[in-house]
């Protein structure tokens, strides 16, 4: 049976709330734990992607006979003999990025990009055969630079109108007592989940299988059968372990590739995608470039806010990084102008990554208020408090809750913040300078349609079944403290099985929605089935099973301003001899929603503060405009934070459960990034009195922005 | 398929001696340790995170230090003492640093995890045997292992990435399983006048 839930808040006090090690946890240390790789199949096959050496063009042949002659090469598809596939359709998040629909056609896009596919007997065959692949280009010149004055640039919506705007912007900040005015960029960024892409497709039985690494099973069905005119039905997509997502891991080239395979070759095909592939073909966060004007009155009160921000995108796709969204959430003025705009370059195309929009829009944001807050000469947290808007600054809506003060409040109090001098520059400890900043953060807190299945076994366990992703999460093991809850019995009666397309449609784990969404269904469900075993029936062998639907009841939720909120905290070492910046602590206090396992919960919001730090610091992809490629496209050349970067870093939440969703959930994947990197940039300028607002904060630009000391 | 053919010259016979047991195999000669242990033993608790010697996700223990499989030739393994993730438990009871790990979640998604335990095991051996690092103040062999800080598990265990940024309970983890060991060892070896180093998270109070 199906049911619908009115949403109402459980009461029950049991397993969620408290610390639980994870259930997969044994797997996952032992090496047990199979990802999307590492399932046997018998007659498997391997394909090995070749992609483009040139950024814009065509094939104008490629070479097959030689790596056909090769031994245990067994096909080498490309755009003349290749599968055809369809790409004019919507999916659950919109229309396909081209990219992943390969082989279609003989024009090259960008640097990277798929031109075959080469399937053999083994990897080490397939790689290379890839490797030895003879394309000929007809090569044309192509176009990657990225710049705040690209006169091609235009406003465009993507996940939200691009332009909003209210009162008149240059007459308050002609009226403004203190102005900032000033432009930040952040550099093209890259997800870098140690789990690389990978999928084995084969059909069975009339079935298309494949089992993969992504971030919803719902979602790359849906895609899979609308691209190969399937049955939703006859598809089936698996994904019990995920090696990190974090926006990457939807439809790729690698499951589209393996797919035609699989159904060229009639047997099984893996394609695992090699690290640099990944750096052209996964996605990744686009470079911004914004423009912050605010205007102020003496006291701090914001009379004026400007948030323009620009970033890039593929010819062949629209992808908006709306770094101005925050901006319509956190603050609000008489003049209120917020606009996105994107700039088509021969490029790949970029995707959602951890917080997109806020974290590189805050940067921006956070940064700006802490200029204001120098010339108002004010402190940052408390101009802050004294521009808390009662409603959405752009919807006028209710905020749903609003925490952001208490964030700060508590800590302040944790951080030493009462102590702070806000001089910038003054403390110094051998050749370190120090300093400490702050940051406020927000991120949406949505929910989505999700079906789930509850199970009670005749030897008195329970058995959830949804299609929820846990990419590292902690999802699994907080579904099965929700479902406990609901039944009212121990976590260890309760199985959660997840990651499996055939337990019906779910939400995706995105968004900081996947938990929420998917604790809906399964709360909903499970509450539904200890209503059923309360009337006192046997159960049958095969058991009692009962299915939920939050469809109506996630549609009906009134439109209110719905986010997380949070308050970023670090001191910084700055060493004037080298210019190099060393984060000393840092600590995040969130405003989002009811905590079901504070044990991983604490991961995920430090993960995020740790992501800050290694944007604040480290990470920078840089195109070479000769080649339009990167430079380093790998692990080494691109530097995400490591164990010696990254400090004791502390994260903790006050009292904040959503009065209207059923667990209280708001959502954590997200909020943990926004505001970290501009409390480091923030600690930065209180170090050393400069302000940094380009990222990341390398060396050079530190020592070439500080003053020349006599002794340093 | 077994891809090997006596026809062939670019294979070998060759015998890993993986968690104390052998494994006779054919391999290519262009097959990794990594790939040897995933695509043709099917052991993959072993991860392929770069294939580049970048990320650590394949850290193993060769003859008891740590080395990256994705660099290794399988066909260079014969002779070697192979431990991977799949041999440090004994039989149902975790190591210690599985043990760790797990209780103090220092993992989210799991995929580094094999890696930085393997990595962890021998940091705490390599320090244990005294040998320093690069943020050891003290590194005259007499000075013995220095205390092992947050600060020097931290440079110890920087070769393997994690992008979760599950550092600070990995750090944590491998703190306390190296105090375990350590009692442990003072435990089998009462005999010995020196103290064992405690692991200390020194930064611990710095937010208090």
């Amino acid at each position: 049976m199906t049911t619908t839930t009115t949403g109402t808040r459980s009461t029950a006090k049991g397993a969620t709330g408290t610390a639980h090690t994870r259930v997969e946890g044994r797997d996952k240390v032992t090496g047990a734990a199979r990802y999307a790789g590492e399932i046997p199949f018998a007659d498997l096959a391997h394909g090995w992607l070749v992609v483009s050496t040139v950024a814009r063009g065509r094939i104008r042949s490629i070479d097959t006979a030689p790596v056909l002659a090769q031994p245990g090469v067994l096909a080498v598809l490309h755009h003349e003999n290749a599968p055809r596939v369809e790409t004019d359709y919507v999916g659950m998040l919109g229309v396909p990025d081209p990219t992943c629909a390969v082989f279609q056609h003989d024009r090259v896009p960008h640097l990277g990009w798929p031109v075959a596919l080469v399937v053999a007997e083994t990897s080490e065959q397939a790689r290379e055969a890839a490797e030895t692949l003879v394309v000929h280009y007809e090569q044309e010149s192509h176009d990657v630079e990225f710049s705040s004055a690209r006169p091609d640039a235009y406003p465009a919506d993507g996940y939200m109108p691009a332009v909003a705007e209210k009162g008149d912007l240059e007459a308050e900040l002609v009226a403004s007592d203190a102005i900032v005015d000033e432009e930040y960029t952040t550099p093209e960024e890259h997800h870098g989940m140690m789990e690389p892409h990978a999928a084995t497709a084969l059909w069975d039985g009339g079935r298309l299988e494949v089992v993969d690494s992504n971030q919803g099973a719902t979602w790359v069905v849906g895609e899979l059968a609308k691209m190969f005119s399937l049955d939703p039905a006859s598809v089936r997509v698996r994904s019990e372990h995920v090696g990190g997502g974090f926006g990457s891991k939807g439809v790729r080239a690698h499951q589209v590739a393996a797919v035609m395979a699989a159904t060229v070759l009639h047997r099984p095909v893996r394609v695992v995608m090699t690290r640099r592939q990944m750096f052209s073909l996964t996605g990744y966060r686009s470079p911004t470039a914004q423009r912050v004007r605010l205007g102020a009155d003496a006291d701090g009160r914001l009379r004026a806010l400007e948030h323009r921000s620009l970033n890039l995108t593929s010819t062949v796709h629209e992808f908006i990084e709306s770094a101005a969204g925050p901006a319509r959430v956190m603050y609000d003025a008489d003049a209120h102008h917020t606009a996105n705009r994107v700039v088509r370059l021969d490029v790949p195309t970029p995707t959602y990554m951890r917080a997109p929009g806020e974290a590189p829009g805050s940067f921006a944001l956070e940064s700006a208020l802490d200029e204001l807050a120098e010339k108002c000469g004010l402190d940052p947290i408390e101009l802050r408090l004294r521009n808390e808007p009662e409603r959405g600054p752009v919807s006028g809506l209710p905020f749903s809750s609003r925490n952001l003060p208490a964030c700060f409040r508590e800590g302040a109090r944790r951080f030493g913040w009462a102590d702070r001098d806000p001089r910038p520059g003054l403390r110094r400890e051998g050749r370190w300078l120090l300093g400490t900043g702050t940051a406020a953060a927000s991120f949406g807190a949505g929910a989505g349609p999700s079906t789930a299945v509850a199970t009670a076994e005749p030897d008195g366990t329970f058995t959830v079944r949804i299609a929820a992703a846990d990419i590292g999460t902690g999802a699994r093991t907080a579904l099965t403290l929700i479902a406990a809850d609901a039944l009212e019995v121990s976590p260890d009666r309760v199985r959660v099985r997840i990651g499996d397309s055939d337990f019906g449609p779910a939400m995706i784990a995105g968004g900081s929605m996947g938990t929420r969404s998917w604790g809906w269904a399964v709360m909903t469900a499970a509450t539904e089935l200890r209503g059923r075993l309360a009337l006192g029936a046997d159960i049958p062998p095969e058991g009692i099973t009962v299915r939920s639907d939050t469809t109506a009841a996630v549609g009906a939720l009134a439109r209110k301003e719905r986010h997380s909120f949070g308050a970023q905290f670090a001191e910084v070492a700055v060493d004037v001899t080298t210019g190099e910046v060393r984060v000393r602590r840092m600590l995040g206090i969130f405003a989002a929603g009811r905590i079901v396992n504070p044990l991983t919960a604490r991961s995920q919001l430090i993960g995020g503060m740790i992501w800050g730090i290694s944007m604040a610091l480290h990470e920078e992809a840089i195109r070479d405009r000769a080649t339009g490629g990167l430079y380093g496209a790998d692990l080494a050349g691109y530097h995400v934070a490591t164990h010696a970067d990254v400090p004791f870093v502390e994260a903790d939440w006050v009292d904040d459960p959503d009065p209207d969703d059923p667990v209280g959930i708001k959502g954590i994947g997200e909020i943990g990034i926004v505001g970290a990197a501009a409390a480091v940039a923030n600690a930065v300028w209180h170090a050393t009195g400069v302000r940094h607002r380009n990222l990341p904060i390398r060396p050079d630009r530190v020592l070439q922005a500080l003053p020349r000391e006599p002794h340093a | 398929m077994d891809p090997a053919s006596p026809a062939l010259s670019t294979y070998s016979a060759i015998t890993l001696n993986i968690n104390g047991e052998k494994h006779t195999l054919s391999a290519d000669h262009r097959t990794t340790l990594l790939d040897a242990l995933r695509e043709r033993l099917d052991m993959t608790g072993t991860k392929k995170g770069c294939d580049q010697g970048q990320c650590g996700a394949c850290t193993v223990l060769l003859d008891g230090r740590r080395a990256v499989a994705c660099l290794q030739l399988a066909v260079a393994a014969e002779g070697r003492e192979i431990t991977t993730i799949e041999g440090v438990a004994e039989g149902e009871e975790l190591h210690p640093v599985q043990q760790a790990f797990l209780d103090l979640d220092g993992y989210q998604c799991g995929y580094c995890t094999p890696g930085q335990i393997c990595s962890a095991i021998a940091v705490i051996e390599e320090h244990a045997a005294g040998w320093p690092s690069a943020v050891t103040d003290d590194v005259r062999p007499e000075a013995g292992p220095p205390p092992l800080t947050a600060d020097e598990i931290r440079e110890r265990m920087s070769g393997n990435l994690c992008r979760c940024g599950a550092y600070v309970s990995i750090v944590r983890a491998v703190a306390r399983a190296a105090e375990t060991a350590a009692s442990t060892e003072e435990r089998r070896a009462a005999r010995s006048g020196g103290s064992a180093p405690a692991a200390d998270d020194k930064d611990k109070g710095a937010a208090a």
